[in-house]
């Protein structure tokens, strides 16, 4: 079912955790809302449950008024991080509890129930363990019956609150392709809650980036990745380097020298350039950036290198393969950003702009 | 024998806690001092008897009823306490109102007060011409000199039991559990007897099954409003001091010994159901 976040704003006590915030999240959709501690995304997903009323603002479950509806009559399934399952009952009255509770009038013959519930428990993958108890389950496993018991109820939409978050990393990795398929094969309309930029990225269809009880942007993982509308997105999602740089007459000057990037619309005075560390190109000669090496780490199947432009900038990061990395290791390296990003002002987003290169790569002025 | 008994003690695993054995010896020790050499005292006096004669002196109609009104009322405050401490300690822990930590205080006066001047004030108040009694009155109920009475004071003395056993478990109690069985569409009567009463079950029957024991053993408080009339209102602990009072020691040590057995024997069955529930759920999430 379609849900129609507007203007929802939520205060508890003085203090504001959400402001004016609108969200359209379509049919069957996996969405991932994802922020920093304290951005609200908790809040906004317990709104769409029921679990909190908003201060002002509307809430539509398709052409449903929802928000003045109980969390009982929304008709949804929450999957909680600590998985709140119910621990005297069993993995199959757990699954079932949903449908037992329903009045008398809309609920399933008992036999009916139990089909469904060990249906829901052939899905998630946890047929033969109907009998036991959540003491007796992994924690993995825990959240599987927490999620199977949420689907039991055919929710209008499904909201998972920081799922995976007390789970290790590689129950969480398993568990975020499996939730993926899970989402494919049944189709609900998914929102779930994370602070892992890689899970939001690589499970959601869309991700919403929110800070300070705002929603900050709302893309497809590749539109938040290659464009970042703020600086906030541009920190927040993937690893970034920033520097302060002046532009003079169309030209991006750091400290005391051009670096050889154009931004000839641009007006003169300072800005803020971001780069990704593997977006980077190694030059010789100047018209460049340079420093000194300062440190250098081999993540995975690329090198990181720490590099050091002056005493008064923060070290910036770049990324090299390892065979290139090797000759550069505690020595002065050059190089130039290849997409790359300014920002204006205090914080705000003036103008991005990224510039084709003599190297070929084709790279579109992004106006935002 | 020896080498079987020597499994036993080493299947506890080699453990980082030290001091097993001493802490082991002084346990034993203390409840040999305490408990184990007055029963057993107990036990001898009545093995004394021969069976023919216990059986005459336990058996006796005066002696089968007092048990009966002992057993009988400590059961039904025991119950009365398992309800209304489990509210009592639902009020404490969930909300919060001025005088909160006030009531919380006393809630264990019961313990601190003398029995008996609690026996005597609940007799003032329910006697036919106290407060409470001479609102009862008209209606035909009489509280005082009855087995109601005992009951009345039973359940004084049995009160901070169940509270107080209940308390921390209803305080670990999740929030998410209960928004869980909200957004499962269950409504608040159906999240309380479904999801949150389950939960307190083996507290609630330790607390059940304390308060029952305390209430068999009860006398300074009862005896001043039982009315204490053989056949009717006459509890077990006071037919022994009576029998002890007519030097009859066989029969006071007898009836001691039937006591000592029903409340072993019941306090098992309520720990046995108690530990199986206990098993079966804990340490889940």
């Amino acid at each position: 079912m379609e849900v129609r976040v507007q203007n929802i704003r939520k205060e508890f006590g003085r203090y504001p955790a959400l402001e004016d915030v609108s969200l359209d999240i379509r049919s069957g959709e996996l969405v991932a809302l994802l922020g920093p501690s304290g951005s609200g995304k908790t809040t906004l997903l317990r709104l769409i449950a029921g679990l909190e009323s908003p201060t002002e603002g509307t809430i539509f479950f398709g052409d449903e008024d929802a928000s003045k509806k109980s969390v009982q009559q929304r008709n949804i399934g929450f999957v909680f991080q600590h998985y709140a399952l119910f621990r005297h009952m069993t993995v199959l009255d757990n699954v079932s509890f949903g449908l037992n509770v329903r009045p008398a009038n809309r609920r399933p013959q008992a036999a009916e129930i139990r089909r469904r519930a060990l249906d829901l428990l052939e899905l998630v993958q946890l047929s033969g363990l109907e009998k036991r108890y959540p003491a007796q389950l992994s924690g993995g496993q825990r959240q599987r019956v927490a999620l199977a018991r949420a689907m039991a109820v055919e929710p209008n939409v499904l909201l998972l609150d920081e799922p995976f978050g007390a789970l290790d990393a590689q129950v969480r990795k398993e568990l975020r392709k499996w939730l993926r398929e899970i989402h494919d094969r049944t189709g609900h309309t998914t929102v779930f809650v994370t602070h892992d930029q890689e899970e939001a990225l690589e499970l959601a269809d869309r991700v919403v980036v929110m800070s300070k009880g705002a929603i900050e942007q709302v893309g497809t993982p590749d539109d938040i990745y290659d464009h970042p509308v703020s600086p906030f997105v541009y920190g927040f999602i993937g690893q970034s380097n920033c520097l302060d740089v002046t532009l003079s007459r169309g030209e991006i000057w750091f400290e005391d020298r051009p670096i050889g990037l154009r931004a000839a619309s641009e007006p003169d005075g300072p800005a803020t350039l971001y780069f990704r560390p593997h977006d980077i190109e190694l030059v010789d000669g100047c018209g460049c950036l340079a420093g000194l090496v300062t440190a250098g780490r081999r993540v995975a199947g690329t090198r990181h290198l720490e590099v050091s432009l002056g005493r008064t900038q923060p070290p910036v990061e770049i990324e090299l393969p390892p065979e290139r990395a090797s000759s550069t290791d505690h020595s002065r390296v050059a190089f130039r950003p290849t997409r790359w990003k300014l920002y204006r002002g205090a914080g705000d987003v003036a103008r991005g702009s990224v510039q084709a290169q003599s190297s070929g790569i084709e790279l579109a002025p992004t106006g935002t | 024998m020896a080498p079987r008994a020597r499994i036993r003690w080493q299947s506890r695993q080699p453990s980082v806690i030290p001091g097993f054995g001493l802490a082991l010896g002084v346990t034993l020790t203390w409840l040999t001092l305490i408990v184990l050499i007055p029963i057993s005292g107990l036990l001898w006096r009545s093995s004394g008897l021969g069976w023919a004669n216990f059986f005459a002196l336990a058996f006796d109609e005066r002696t089968v009823n007092a048990l009966a009104i002992s057993f009988g009322t400590a059961f039904v405050a025991a119950i009365v306490n398992l309800v209304f401490g489990v509210i009592l300690a639902w009020v404490l822990v969930r909300y919060r109102f001025p005088g909160k930590r006030v009531i919380d205080a006393m809630v264990d006066l019961p313990f601190a007060l003398p029995t008996a001047v609690a026996g005597i004030a609940l007799t003032t108040l329910y006697a036919p011409n106290g407060w409470i009694g001479s609102l009862l009155e008209p209606l035909g109920i009489k509280i005082a000199f009855t087995p109601a009475g005992i009951v009345v004071a039973l359940v004084f003395v049995g009160l901070p039991f169940v509270v107080r056993t209940v308390q921390p478990v209803m305080e670990e109690i999740d929030k998410e559990v209960e928004e869980a069985a909200a957004t499962l569409g269950a409504n608040r009567l159906q999240t309380i007897t479904r999801v949150l009463l389950p939960g307190l079950l083996p507290a609630g029957l330790t607390g059940f099954a304390l308060a029952f024991a305390r209430g068999v053993g009860e006398y300074g408080s009862v005896i001043f409003i039982a009315g204490n009339l053989p056949y009717v209102s006459e509890i077990a602990p006071l037919l022994i001091v009576i029998r002890l009072e007519e030097f009859n020691y066989a029969a006071a040590t007898a009836i001691a010994t039937v006591m000592l057995f029903l409340s072993f024997l019941m306090l098992l069955v309520i720990n046995t159901i108690q530990s199986w529930s206990r098993r079966r759920y804990s340490n889940g999430a």
